[in-house]
């Protein structure tokens, strides 16, 4: 099986701080991550690697400083990593980031295609499924868990508002994946020792086949026409524990922080 | 010469903070409490690499070096000590002189199973009547045809009760004094091995320090490690490398008492404002960073001595007595600043309080570090 996963640089939005003044995000020194969802997405295919054995290929598009998550991706256990870009991407709004990214998994080989169900910077879960549609591809999104027949059927677990569906779809087909419904597996000593030794394939508008004018600013038909800021909440904490014990942890952080 | 990180370097400490946060620190309380072995951490730590971090990956190792070594038990030791001088005395103590004084037999035979984890380290020196004279060693190992026969107890002994391999010094020619040491590979089912007592411990109490008791026990001739005689400098030179493990450890719970108190004095108030907001409190912290800073440098330039494979030994010896003293006195006032807070167990700094102080005896007390400073200094 061959599996390509979408990832995506971020920055860390739990670190995001407010400019007193100007109220508007302070996005220097703020650590640049990988995708939660996306982190999410590459557990599953490196679970269906581990168990199917499966060969493993991330793929991002991003300045070139976007290395850094293909290194991580490589110390998680990934077999190839290629790094989309090129001047003629910059500027992109979802559709032409879709099309730039449908471009190169067209030169590849694939059975499934994972992203994230969306990133976190932007928050509009449109690139997976355009994906999907410009490969013509069968979709899955807000995917919490799956399972292989080990032949060609996915058995998904896909997230509702209400709750959640099963569904089967077969290879090929694309997968968005949630972030909480796995946790991903820490980077080995061993993978991080050997992930600057690995190549980064390095791949701009001469790899992939898509007409220039659906690329970057110039393939983007979204136009930004207000912008603000919300409010940015700090990290909570999550405690899976019995309601005696959570009454007793929530006493004690109150007295912690000297609320009561 | 260049002081910032490597990016492997930043993606291993990425790594290596996420899992002690996330994975560590939230063992921590309770581990020390019922003076339980995190069992469970050990396993997780094995299987992402951290028990053989600076061995090659032909022996089972990650193939990573002794800078990202001390980097782990730092960060280990920022959340839980316990677990930082637990993958200390396994990968310095017993896998490191393996690695370093075995034959290719011993190190086949060995490292591969140490450095996945599914064996435990330790390793065996002090004894009730040689602690900082070590040469004043008693157990005595005799030669019969194709093994020894060694006979004695060890004290102190960190991981004792869950390693399966023991580096063991002992007496092979009692004449000869330092020169009649001889250092061991034991292994726990070996006839005649056995635990005793596990100590109840001021700090590191889940760290499982116990005797050793051989009796009549059999060890096989091709488990000598190193040559007869050889044992007194074998371990002076584990020790060596020991010591920048301890160091890492003093200095990973140095900064974590350090975190714990920048957070506290931001949010106690204190007549009308936050306590970090006095003078008194910014100028103590300012010299405490300063020295956890100092000891961080110091660390690091003994690990890269050592993986440079230049001598280290005193470098080891500065990074050791001055990162447990600075733990010492980082711990101490984190407790003081805490006020009555910080004495109770709601609080982790008293933990860290217990915990700091054995980086100040063993692997060599701060007195023996003074020796062996001046010593090279002297020579």
């Amino acid at each position: 099986m061959k599996i390509v996963v979408c990832i995506k640089q971020v920055p860390d939005t739990t670190e995001i701080k407010l400019d007193p003044v100007t109220g508007t995000l302070i996005r220097d020194g703020v650590p640049s991550i990988m995708n939660p969802d996306d982190k999410g997405g590459l557990e599953f295919a490196l679970q269906l690697k581990d168990k199917y054995g499966a060969h493993v290929t991330v793929i991002t598009m991003g300045p070139p400083q976007a290395e850094a998550i293909l290194r991580e991706a490589y110390a998680m256990g990934v077999d190839r990593a290629i790094l989309l870009s090129d001047r003629k991407f910059a500027g992109a709004d979802t559709l032409a980031t879709s099309n730039t990214i449908a471009g190169a998994l067209r030169s590849l080989e694939y059975d499934l295609i994972i992203t994230g169900r969306q990133a976190i910077d932007g928050d509009t879960a449109q690139v997976g499924p355009q994906i999907a549609e410009h490969l013509d591809l069968p979709q899955v999104t807000y995917v919490e868990d799956l399972s292989f027949d080990g032949n060609k059927t996915f058995s998904v677990k896909k997230s509702t508002e209400e709750g959640y569906q099963i569904v089967e779809v077969e290879a090929p087909c694309v997968l968005t994946a949630l972030a909480s419904g796995v946790k991903p597996r820490y980077m080995s000593v061993r993978g991080i020792v050997e992930a600057y030794n690995k190549e980064i394939e390095n791949w701009n508008f001469s790899n992939i086949s898509v007409d220039e004018k659906k690329l970057g600013l110039n393939g983007s038909p979204t136009r930004v026409f207000k912008s603000f800021t919300k409010g940015v909440k700090a990290a909570g904490q999550v405690y899976e524990v019995e309601p005696n014990e959570a009454v007793d942890i929530i006493i004690n952080k109150l007295k912690e922080k000297f609320i009561i | 010469m260049d002081f910032s990180l490597s990016k492997q370097q930043e993606l291993f400490l990425q790594m290596i903070r996420e899992f002690a946060e996330k994975e560590v620190k939230p063992l921590a309380a309770e581990v020390d409490e019922s003076e339980r072995f995190p069992m469970e951490t050990v396993e997780k730590m094995a299987k992402l690499g951290i028990m053989g971090i600076p061995f090659p990956t032909e022996l089972g190792g990650a193939g990573g070096n002794n800078q990202l070594y001390t980097m782990a038990v730092e960060e280990l030791s920022r959340a839980c000590a316990t677990t930082g001088v637990i993958v200390s005395a396994h990968t310095s103590l017993c896998c490191a002189p393996i690695m370093e004084h075995g034959t290719n037999e011993q190190r086949a035979k060995y490292l591969p199973k140490l450095c996945s984890g599914e064996w435990i380290g330790a390793f065996g020196l002090t004894e009730p009547n040689a602690g900082t004279d070590a040469s004043a060693q008693q157990t005595m190992a005799v030669k019969e045809g194709d093994h020894y026969v060694l006979n004695g107890t060890k004290i102190f002994i960190t991981n004792a009760a869950y390693a399966h391999v023991y580096i063991i010094m002992a007496m092979t020619d009692k004449s000869k004094g330092t020169k009649g040491i001889s250092a061991f590979i034991v292994e726990r089912d070996f006839p005649g091995f056995s635990i005793g007592k596990k100590e109840k411990k001021m700090g590191i109490r889940g760290s499982a320090t116990c005797e050793l008791i051989m009796e009549n026990c059999i060890v096989p001739a091709e488990n000598l490690l190193g040559q007869e005689g050889k044992g007194f400098s074998i371990a002076m030179k584990t020790l060596d490398g020991g010591r920048i493990g301890i160091a890492s450890q003093a200095l990973g719970i140095a900064q974590g008492a350090m975190d714990e108190t920048v957070k506290y004095v931001k949010e106690r108030k204190q007549f009308g404002k936050a306590i970090g907001q006095f003078q008194n409190t910014q100028f103590q912290l300012a010299d405490l960073q300063t020295k956890i800073e100092a000891a961080r440098l110091l660390v690091r330039k003994a690990a890269y001595k050592k993986d440079m494979k230049l001598p280290y030994s005193a470098d080891a010896a500065m990074a050791k007595l001055f990162a447990a003293e600075t733990a010492m006195e980082m711990t101490t006032k984190a407790v003081q600043f805490h006020g009555g807070y910080g004495y109770t167990r709601e609080y982790p700094v008293e933990r860290m309080m217990r915990d700091a102080k054995i980086t100040e005896i063993y692997e060599g007390t701060s007195e023996v570090q003074r020796m062996v400073i001046a010593a090279n200094l002297l020579k």
